[in-house]
């Protein structure tokens, strides 16, 4: 019976960890950091999921630029090389979607997090094909933004 | 024996998944709702959850079909992967901001006269909440929206909200304002209790009325907007580039998909994308909503297979979709019909 009663609190645990939460539509966190660590933060997590990161679009920067104002802005695009390959080789129309995005801005003394659900493009492309990558970005999107929501 | 183990294994269940609930609505709300309402409630791209005059009007109830119906086209999406368990973990967790007595309101229709409740409601309520109750304007902060004012006024024509707020709970609002926000007492301002009730009957009525543009969300035909090109891959690309100026963008940079992945003498030549912007729509786009910026700067991509060269972007009404915010959908079509325009002009 102990065992039995270990068993199942280890599977209710593991369940309720590998249900995570979501909202239609949007993957968000927010961060207790402020955005310069929450940067470096969110970097080094995508980094460490084995993605590279592409490019920084500076938002903020291009507006001040024109004389708006908004609070720090970035847009950071990461991938994995072969994936991409793969992925547009046999469905160019992906290529619009990629590289894989998440956008970070200064809330006062937080950051706030956002992606869109890598498994939204499955009712877009829904190849079979496709969906164990698609299920796999979106894991570690979440993994990512998990990571930056609970780091103090 | 096998039943007896079954049910107590049932009940165990209940039990666990009921304690787990309990143990997790913190952690619940920290996943879901922290982000847009602020870690203790203070708001933010959402309303402030823990405003004291705010707990003090609402019931469990308005907040739990909050949660699982949210405000079609208002920003709130619907957590419908929320499990009921979940849910009241997270109700639980919010409410225990209320330091009044809770409130059950009753269900009951309020009776009133809804012309009369129409009048009033323009004398009275279309400042804040709109000429058809399409609440007001942008998320709870935007970059247009000083950050000590994180309140907007509710859509009350909206699915979510009148299949959430009760008659008697509306009522309780009008009557009674809500501290701390531009919602005023409409007793102290004069109102009666019936006309009080003939603007209730009013909000009601929303209910049967066509659903207005505000509860609309842009659906998408295609995920992408795509075109063959009649010329080779280096005069498409050089064609959109004229086309984004045409139409009134800039071009910030031509790049390979594979830009940072790997040397630029490795990289596919073959799919190549334009980046363009116009930094006073961008800014504009990001006063209605602060998250859009992963969908910036627009892009259109050239691609050749097998001798053929495709022009295609993302179909921005993807966006309006994602972001459950309606205000985004004339700036979704805009946009749409802007990158058709650019990539039927680059492949005529």
């Amino acid at each position: 019976m102990k065992k039995l009663m270990r068993h199942l609190g280890l599977a209710t645990l593991l369940l309720s960890l590998s249900l995570p939460a979501m909202a239609e539509g949007l993957l968000m966190a927010r961060t207790d950091n402020q955005f310069p660590e929450a940067m470096t933060l969110l970097q080094s997590a995508i980094a460490a999921r084995g993605y590279k990161i592409t490019r920084l679009q500076e938002v903020n920067e291009n507006l001040a630029k024109r004389d708006f104002k908004s609070d720090m802005y970035r847009v950071v695009y990461f991938g994995k090389l072969d994936e991409v390959k793969a992925v547009t080789a046999s469905h160019p129309e992906l290529i619009p979607f990629l590289p894989l995005n998440i956008t970070i801005f200064a809330e006062g003394d937080q950051a706030i997090l956002v992606a869109s659900h890598p498994k939204m493009l499955e009712q877009f492309f829904p190849d079979p094909k496709l969906k164990p990558i698609f299920d796999h970005w979106e894991a570690d999107i979440l993994s990512i933004l998990n990571e930056l929501r609970e780091a103090k | 024996m096998l039943l007896r183990y079954l049910s107590v294994i049932g009940l165990m269940w209940l039990g666990l998944g009921q304690a787990l609930a309990g143990a997790t609505g913190a952690q619940l709300y920290q996943q879901n709702c922290a982000v847009c309402h602020g870690e203790t409630g203070t708001g933010g791209i959402g309303i402030p959850l823990a405003l004291p005059s705010f707990q003090a009007s609402i019931s469990d109830d308005y907040v739990r079909q909050t949660i699982r119906l949210g405000r079609p086209g208002r920003v709130m999406p619907a957590f419908t992967q929320l499990r009921p368990d979940e849910i009241e973990a997270i109700v639980h967790y919010v409410r225990a901001w209320n330091k009044q007595p809770p409130i059950i309101y009753s269900s009951a229709t309020i009776k009133g006269d809804p012309v009369h409740g129409s009048q009033l409601f323009e004398n009275y309520c279309v400042a804040c909440h709109g000429v058809n109750a399409e609440g007001g304007k942008g998320t709870g902060v935007t970059f247009s929206r000083p950050r000590e004012l994180p309140i907007m006024a509710p859509a009350l024509h909206n699915p979510g909200f009148l299949a959430s707020a009760s008659d008697a709970m509306i009522k309780a609002t009008l009557m009674n304002g809500r501290d701390g926000t531009p919602m005023v007492s409409f007793l102290k301002r004069g109102l009666k209790e019936k006309d009080i009730n003939d603007l209730v009957s009013y909000v009601r009525s929303l209910q049967k009325q066509p659903l207005p543009d505000s509860a609309k969300v842009l659906t998408v035909e295609s995920p992408v907007i795509v075109r063959d090109s009649p010329y080779d891959l280096k005069t498409t690309v050089e064609n959109v580039k004229q086309a984004v100026s045409n139409n009134n963008f800039f071009y910030g940079r031509v790049q390979t998909l594979e830009y940072g992945f790997t040397s630029p003498e490795n990289e596919n030549p073959k799919q190549v994308i334009v980046y363009f912007c116009n930094i006073s729509l961008l800014n504009q786009v990001l006063a209605i909503d602060p998250r859009v910026g992963m969908f910036l700067p627009c892009r259109i991509t050239i691609f050749e297979q097998d001798g053929k060269v495709k022009v295609m972007s993302v179909n921005p009404k993807v966006l309006s979709g994602l972001f459950n915010n309606a205000e985004l959908n004339p700036l979704c079509d805009q946009m749409t019909q802007s990158y058709t325009a650019i990539i039927e002009e680059a492949t005529l």
